[in-house]
């Protein structure tokens, strides 16, 4: 397979087959919470693809400049979850100032996302899943991976809440059991809605095999 | 809450009456995810529960040290040092468990079970109800998480902590180890847990923290269209 297939399938894996909400369980929080109402959805979703990608950029590299390169692995953890913290908060700033437009867009959301599960997830997942590439096909190529990862990741992330959006209003307007009012209703649609994404199974591959 | 609360009341809080999964609806992203066996989760329940308790005496011991200000990176930090040193014990004693937990044992640093009580129980309180509160809420975890890891394992794999209980002739329903069976086994459970609330006369509004997060967006929205 060529490169643009590649990065084809990783970020199309992400979205349909992978998806970090409905599959691997990261960001539930948000998932469970923001997804009553569409335009706050739409908000969350693109301030959390921003800020998956930048926040990858930043530590794929220190990872394996820094980390790996002085033995430090060890130190993953604090120092990622420091930078995100720190780079959320640099974000901001520099939106307030530079990009007014994209901070009263996205602005509300920044400081929602600095404890989100699935940004410090996908830094770490993208490190474990790439940083084997660097020595294999070099770092251009690795990094090129991982920010696909982390933007597929990222539109997964809205396409799961935007479907769930939908499937929320209708569910809101049935009349299920007593107990089942409210949050328990919700898990047991999202189970559902989960299990919909199961179906993609393979698919992305076979389809981008079939193009190249 | 009153200054002198008892330490067994504390300590019981966290178990039934503040469950923190099935009660506070904290922490769901773990809840859902390391449930699919028995042995997984009591180990991510453990982990949990030793840097919630360690987390929780330091803060409560620094709350008056603390700027306001910046309380929250300090937080992480105190948090996610205890999270490496779990890390480094797994990895170096329990390398089978390290690798079933994967990026779920880094990301109890972000797990709102443990920032949420730094933010609402040990940076008002003293060292000792602090770890009390930590065992407690830790205990609650980890029973929700054999509860749950129960009804996956035994359904889904037909054993329970390895030991084969249903006859192999029986067939495995395969989903509940699946993402779409923690959903489901999740909502199955709470909507137990809300049953029984009825029954007993204790109904309570659940809010997780993805609802408190729509709120300060609402919030945050109508004074901007205030000041526009």
């Amino acid at each position: 397979m060529n490169n643009l297939a590649v990065f084809a399938t990783i970020f199309f894996n992400l979205i349909l087959v992978n998806n970090y909400v409905l599959v691997q369980f990261l960001g539930i929080c948000p998932f469970l919470g923001v997804s009553k109402k569409v335009d706050s959805s739409t908000g969350m979703g693109l301030a959390v693809i921003f800020v998956m990608v930048i926040a990858t950029a930043v530590t794929f590299p220190l990872q394996i400049f820094l980390l790996d390169a002085y033995d430090l692995g060890y130190m993953q953890t604090v120092v990622f979850i420091l930078v995100i913290a720190v780079l959320v908060q640099l974000i901001e700033i520099t939106l307030k100032k530079y990009v007014p437009a994209l901070y009263t867009a996205l602005g509300v959301y920044l400081p929602l996302i600095t404890t989100n599960c699935c940004v410090l997830g996908v830094t770490i997942l993208a490190v474990q899943d790439y940083s084997d590439i660097v020595a294999e096909q070099g770092f251009g190529l690795a990094y090129a991976e991982a920010l696909i990862c982390a933007a597929g990741a990222g539109v997964g992330f809205l396409v799961a809440m935007l479907l769930f959006c939908g499937v929320r209003q209708r569910v809101e307007s049935s009349n299920p059991p007593e107990s089942f009012k409210g949050l328990p209703i919700t898990l047991v649609s999202a189970a559902i809605t989960s299990m919909s994404f199961m179906g993609f199974g393979g698919l992305v591959e076979n389809i981008i095999n079939a193009l190249v | 809450m009153s200054e002198k609360q008892s330490l067994w009341k504390i300590f019981t809080a966290g178990i039934i009456r503040e469950n923190p999964v099935l009660r506070l609806v904290l922490g769901c992203c773990s809840a859902l995810a390391v449930t699919t066996t028995v042995s997984g989760a009591l180990g991510m329940g453990l982990s949990m529960t030793f840097v919630l308790v360690c987390s929780n005496i330091v803060i409560s011991a620094l709350r008056k040290a603390i700027p306001d200000k910046v309380h929250l990176p300090c937080y992480i930090v105190i948090i996610a040092t205890f999270v490496t040193v779990v890390q480094m014990v797994l990895e170096a004693y329990a390398q089978d468990l390290y690798d079933s937990l994967g990026v779920f044992l880094a990301l109890i640093v972000v797990n709102c079970i443990i920032l949420g009580r730094a933010e609402m129980f040990a940076c008002k309180h003293t060292v000792v109800e602090s770890a009390v509160d930590g065992v407690g809420m830790g205990l609650g975890y980890i029973i929700t998480m054999l509860l749950m890891s129960s009804v996956r394992e035994i359904i889904g794999n037909g054993s329970w902590m390895g030991i084969t209980i249903i006859p192999e002739s029986v067939d495995r329903m395969g989903i509940m180890n699946q993402a779409p069976g923690g959903f489901f086994v999740f909502g199955c459970l709470m909507a137990l847990c809300v049953f029984i609330e009825k029954k007993t006369n204790h109904p309570i509004e659940r809010k997780t923290c993805g609802e408190v997060m729509l709120d300060e967006i609402d919030a945050a929205k109508s004074e901007g269209g205030d000041q526009a």
